[in-house]
């Protein structure tokens, strides 16, 4: 019994980073329809922005985690600005090309500039193991759980009661209605970039910090993941992200404790593909019918 | 219309041409030991990027899974081929990559072709994933050393082998789409919902140009294993059919003529970028993105080059104003 828990609590953990890459992923998607395969990437920077301020400027890990947050968020609106948005009348697998494109570009820069050997994250918080009947939780998966909370709720007040969330949520059902209406929209998906990224970023300082290790090439497989995750709960769907990002978590783990670590990937894909086959618009997608 | 004509006869030219071009320069000592690795990595690129065109360009379904397919291919003949080292292990190698890749692509494609668009893509991702996980996991391809050691195809130089199969699949490609089937295929990526209610079976040709996709992949990824000689697991994963995609797209999805010249270019720029290094990478994705950005559509955009065409403009200025009716020929 103890046992399940523990795993609970380990898949809540890395549930929880794959659930912030996912929002981003949902968000953009929700926004401009466009899988955003630069976001992995973004999340790695975030985790070489952490390393540094703590590193080498010897922050405290709150400062840093913000900072490194505010400038991804920054990234993220140049990328869009720089590479999306000349793409905007363009065809959609154009923009998926250009996408791919960034993704290199960021991985080869970083590799050009720190190389492509992993380096270790300082440990910028005392790390304490507390015990409840046989469960194990970490003062590292603590903050985890708790940072990645707080920022959803942070968002969801973001999205659901300011006007820039207002705005964003009617350029995503229709961009021209909304332009109509007197929406900026290009700096509402600047914006919803920015959102996503520094979100990717936080991801990207934690997992840096609960795993001990960064590099230039860490951003590709979470990157898809985390996408999966978003199909999964329904892509475009705020909460199905959040969803998503935790059942894959979670599903991982179990999978990797009963023994079949290798297989853990190949079963997250055969997950998705099942669900696509189910409920192609995720679980919490509604089914569109449409019209000729 | 005949099978031997004008402009038949002008392909069959145009190839034989190529091959003595390439075959003479290679015996000057033109194209030596390292462009011809070149020139081989660029007909498997064509083979490769030959196929998804079929299934991106022509059936417009968008598949992110390629490198599954040429890797049922390379293990196939990797193994068939250790084990048998003369021509008939070498055939029975692509005959078993060609079967296996094929029930593959019906088995994936009868239920993940229903859905669309980006959704297909990461189903179609997610089975090459597997595909590469469940290779990692097995003793005959074992796991994630790879093999090493498949001997290279002595018969015939290399370059010639792929040069015959790049040849066979444009035609098998370029058939297709001109076939009944193929222009089925055709009407369901111009509006899937309109050619399903003018009684097309859009399910069937969508598999149909799935599998015969999939089927090139497997000899390119033969092709791949018995020039290399080495195959390992990540020679296959995601970075692969982001390649096949990138030759596809920068060419023009659904021209052949624009795979063509998308493999040459990228294969001459990726050996022109060799001594590089680490700003090989950075030069090429910058590329990429510069070349969305002012060419979206790709180079050819869904033009072809064709001798018809050439054959129709003179006709056209000879005899002004009479019908010409043989565009439609081709």
């Amino acid at each position: 019994m103890s046992n399940i828990f523990q795993q609970l609590i380990n898949g809540l953990s890395l549930g929880s980073i794959y659930a912030l890459m996912a929002l981003g992923y949902t968000m953009v998607y929700g926004i401009i329809k466009l899988i955003n395969f630069a976001h992995g990437e973004v999340y790695m920077i975030g985790a070489f922005l952490g390393y540094y301020f703590i590193q080498v400027h010897h922050l405290p890990f709150i400062l840093a985690l913000v900072l490194a947050m505010v400038i991804s968020a920054f990234l993220g609106a140049v990328i869009e600005f720089l590479a999306y948005r000349p793409l905007r009348n363009s065809s959609r697998i154009a923009v998926l090309i250009t996408a791919i494109g960034v993704s290199f570009l960021l991985q080869n820069v970083m590799i050009y500039f720190f190389g492509s050997n992993p380096r270790a994250f300082p440990q910028a918080l005392t790390k304490k193991v507390f015990e409840f009947h046989g469960v194990q939780i970490s003062s590292y998966q603590i903050v985890i759980i708790v940072t990645t909370v707080v920022l959803m709720l942070l968002l969801q007040f973001i999205v659901q009661k300011t006007k820039m969330g207002k705005a964003m949520r009617a350029v995503s059902v229709d961009a021209d209605a909304a332009r109509l209406m007197g929406i900026n929209v290009d700096l509402t998906i600047s914006f919803t970039f920015a959102i996503g990224s520094a979100l990717a970023a936080a991801g990207g300082v934690l997992i840096g910090l609960y795993y001990n290790t960064i590099n230039p090439m860490m951003g590709v497989t979470p990157g898809l993941k985390a996408f999966i995750a978003a199909v999964l709960g329904g892509i475009g769907i705020i909460p199905g992200a959040v969803i998503g990002g935790f059942s894959i978590g979670i599903l991982e783990t179990i999978v990797s404790a009963l023994g079949f670590s290798l297989f853990k990937d190949a079963f997250v894909y055969a997950i998705l593909i099942l669900i696509l086959l189910v409920k192609p618009s995720g679980l919490l997608g509604k089914n569109v019918k449409e019209k000729v | 219309m005949k099978l031997f004509n004008r402009i038949n006869a002008c392909w069959l030219a145009l190839i034989i041409g190529s091959f003595a071009l390439l075959a003479i320069l290679i015996q000057a000592g033109i194209i030596d030991s390292l462009y011809e690795m070149t020139l081989v990595s660029i007909g498997i690129n064509i083979i490769l990027g030959l196929g998804l065109n079929l299934i991106l360009g022509v059936s417009g379904q968008f598949s992110l899974g390629h490198a599954g397919f040429m890797a049922i291919g390379a293990y196939s003949l990797g193994i068939s081929y250790s084990q048998d080292p003369t021509l008939k292990g070498f055939v029975i190698g692509i005959l078993i990559g060609l079967v296996l890749s094929g029930i593959v692509a019906v088995l994936v494609g009868i239920p993940t072709l229903r859905l669309k668009g980006d959704y297909l893509a990461i189903a179609t991702l997610g089975v090459a994933e597997i595909i590469r996980v469940a290779i990692v996991n097995m003793n005959i391809t074992n796991g994630a050393a790879g093999l090493s050691g498949i001997p290279l195809f002595e018969s015939i130089p290399m370059w010639q082998l792929v040069f015959l199969f790049v040849i066979i699949t444009a035609l098998v490609v370029v058939n297709y789409v001109r076939s009944g089937s193929g222009r089925a295929t055709l009407a369901i990526r111009e509006n899937e919902i309109a050619a399903e209610s003018v009684g097309v079976n859009t399910t069937k040709y969508k598999v149909i140009a799935f599998v015969i996709g999939a089927m090139t992949a497997s000899i390119a990824g033969a092709l791949y294993a018995s020039y290399y000689g080495t195959i390992v697991p990540d020679n296959f994963n995601f970075m692969k059919s982001v390649d096949i995609l990138i030759i596809v797209v920068f060419g023009g999805m659904g021209s052949v003529t624009g795979t063509f010249v998308a493999g040459i270019l990228l294969g001459i720029l990726n050996t022109l970028l060799q001594d590089a290094g680490d700003l090989r990478m950075i030069i090429y994705s910058l590329a990429l993105i510069i070349i969305m950005i002012f060419k979206p559509s790709g180079l050819l955009g869904s033009k072809e080059f064709l001798f018809s065409k050439i054959f129709t403009k003179k006709k056209a200025k000879n005899k002004k104003g009479e019908s010409t009716d043989d565009t439609i020929r081709s």
